[in-house]
């Protein structure tokens, strides 16, 4: 059994109400906190090697570190719940069953930066969870928690939950605080850093959900004890959302530093593949990172064992490796058809593509009509190097990582199932109107290519 | 803006919707109004049958003290806004690679049979619509749709066919009001 710091008390009946919470030692930290001096706080959190668990990975600490305390201005922190990413639930997750650890980390958090009034930004799907949220302000409100002069420390805390209404791209910080201010969610131009310059142009930091409610267990334990837990950069423990073709879907907090195999057949986790069908691909740590096939999933290219940590995963950089992202994991088995799954996460980003930069606006869209014709059995030898072509024009070309985000799964499906590609533009006739390669998996066809490469 | 000309909604901020606007303001900075377009524009849908006319967003763009551009700018970007009458219970599948994986696209093709429309289309009786939209962030519990509020995941042909049979029977909730 791996140690929980997150979800150990989930079991626990009625935990989702504040008296139950409390009863379990909750707003301890809180407590703590009250009597100790914030940039203290700041250096714990750095001093845990806490990395931001939405996906990019930055170490949170020192992202707190940056915040503007000199100008004068009011701050603010943002937690993003704006969970949008496919194959991620993991912060619906937390916030569902433990609203009151969220709402202590955030307590804490905003006293270790100053910051006066807090938000959470959570998607407008999510409207059940936002009134879980709603509720359970109300009740820190009640205890004392939130408001003026908070337990008798001189501290004053608003904390207020806002939803957004349904776009992708408000997860990226900047679109958030645009959306926020009541706006399109068209991401900034940076620099400015939220740091400086975020919310209503004030120093602003924005976390994760996951990230924030590791702060209550940092602050009680200590970043030292904290950073014990975990392998080298990769410190704590992280959610792990699991989807697709496995047995047990679900969210499982693990430490990092769990080998995938383990992940992947372990009861305690998976427990291996659903109907026992043979494993293809993974993609690890949601859509935007490189998908993983069958041989490069348990080993890295050297033959390391694979370990569910940042450097790990991205062993082998996007050649052979992939990223813990925002550890959506995604599963799939041999009936999957990676084109057509290819084509589907680019009509996403197409979708969500908030159409300010061009590269991102009209690539996407391409994208996804040439996957789509392909996918289809419309497409033409050449569309393997126009995809190419296109990805690789949006990469590092946008304001924002959407772009990239786009791109990377494309090239990461070409450079691992190009015989998949080409399959389906050589015998059109057999992909049309089917569904995956459910009657039969491609490594049952596959060897049509390699004939006629004979004759 | 088309949708003026197009059709009609009866406009009517009851004293609940009002009261609710009002305690959503309270949330951001006096001069920061702007702040609360979103919740707002949520609050008002749900009270006008899930979608914003143009006269309607021009009564929020009023209350928030905005110009009514700055309304429907927003109103036209998120997903979420309906600037069309849609049927009572709107099902919204998700479309998206893991619910795909376990079967969306079946599930969708049933629920259109089983309803006579096609994605996008309401039922003459202004009963049922039917979307296909990008990922809800239920992957693990998929294929999975949300009405209203509320997601309904694990979903099979039997659990729509009954989902369908309350609706009609009007037992199932689909704001939390």
């Amino acid at each position: 059994m791996g140690k929980k710091i997150l979800l150990d008390k989930i079991h626990i009946p009625g935990i989702k109400t504040y008296q139950v919470y409390r009863d379990n030692g909750g707003y301890q930290a809180v407590e703590k906190a009250l009597s100790m001096d914030p940039d203290v706080i700041t250096e714990e959190v750095k001093t845990s090697g806490l990395r931001g668990r939405g996906g990019a990975g930055f170490p949170t600490g020192m992202k707190w570190s940056f915040i503007d305390k000199k100008s004068g201005k009011p701050r603010h922190l943002v937690c993003n719940a704006d969970e949008s990413e496919p194959g991620t639930f993991k912060d619906r997750y937390l916030m569902e069953h433990l609203p009151h650890l969220l709402i202590e980390g955030m307590i804490v958090s905003s006293f270790a930066l100053g910051a006066n009034s807090s938000y959470i930004y959570i998607r407008g799907e999510y409207m059940w969870v936002f009134k879980i949220l709603e509720c359970a302000i109300k009740e820190a409100y009640e205890a004392g928690w939130l408001g003026k002069n908070i337990k008798n420390s001189g501290y004053n805390l608003d904390l207020y939950v806002h939803c957004g209404a349904g776009a992708y791209i408000c997860g990226e910080e900047t679109a958030l605080i645009e959306s926020l201010e009541g706006k399109r969610g068209n991401p900034r131009m940076k620099p400015p850093f939220p740091a400086i310059s975020g919310l209503w142009g004030n120093p602003t930091v924005v976390n994760n959900v996951e990230s924030i409610a590791s702060v209550p267990w940092i602050v009680l334990n200590s970043g030292e004890e904290y950073s014990k837990i975990g392998i080298g950069r990769s410190t704590g423990t992280k959610l792990i959302s699991a989807s697709g073709h496995c047995k047990n879907p679900g969210v499982y907090e693990i430490e990092l530093g769990l080998s995938v195999e383990e992940f992947m057949n372990s009861d305690e986790y998976l427990g291996g593949m659903m109907n026992n069908r043979p494993l293809k691909a993974i993609v690890p740590g949601g859509s935007s990172v490189p998908i993983l096939p069958h041989h490069l999933i348990n080993k890295t290219a050297e033959g390391n064992d694979r370990l569910i940590t940042y450097e790990s995963l991205s062993d082998g950089g996007f050649a052979t490796g992939s990223s813990l992202g925002s550890g959506g994991f995604i599963v799939y088995n041999d009936t999957a058809c990676i084109v057509r799954n290819t084509w589907n996460f680019s009509r996403f980003y197409h979708h969500e593509s908030c159409g300010q930069c061009s590269p991102c606006r009209e690539g996407t869209g391409w994208l996804e009509k040439v996957l789509h014709r392909i996918e289809t059995g419309y497409g033409r030898e050449e569309d393997i190097e126009l995809l190419w072509s296109v990805q690789a024009k949006i990469e590092g070309n946008t304001i924002c990582p959407l772009g990239d985000a786009a791109a990377w799964p494309v090239a990461a499906a070409i450079r691992h199932f190009r015989d998949e590609f080409e399959y389906h533009i050589r015998f059109p006739e057999k992909v049309k109107n089917r569904d995956h390669f459910v009657d039969e998996p491609f490594e049952k066809v596959k060897y049509l290519l390699q004939k006629q490469n004979i004759i | 803006m088309e949708t003026k000309t197009q059709y009609k909604q009866n406009i009517n901020f009851t004293p609940e919707l009002t009261a609710r606007i009002n305690e959503l303001l309270t949330h951001y900075p006096e001069d920061k109004k702007k702040s609360a377009l979103l919740p707002v524009l949520h609050e008002v849908q749900d009270a006008h049958d899930n979608w914003l006319s143009a006269e309607l967003q021009e009564r929020v763009a009023e209350i928030l003290e905005i110009k009514p551009i700055e309304v429907f700018e927003v109103v036209t970007f998120y997903t979420m806004f309906n600037q069309k009458p849609i049927g009572k219970y709107m099902f919204e599948f998700c479309q998206t690679s893991c619910c795909m994986l376990r079967g969306s696209d079946n599930l969708i093709d049933y629920t259109c049979d089983k309803l006579g429309i096609n994605l996008g289309q309401t039922t003459p009786d202004g009963m049922f619509s039917i979307a296909a939209v990008e990922c809800l962030g239920a992957c693990g519990y998929a294929p999975m749709m949300q009405l209203g509020d509320y997601y309904h995941e694990k979903l099979t042909p039997e659990k729509v066919d009954h989902i369908i049979t309350e609706c009609k029977a009007g037992n199932i909730k689909i704001h939390d009001k």
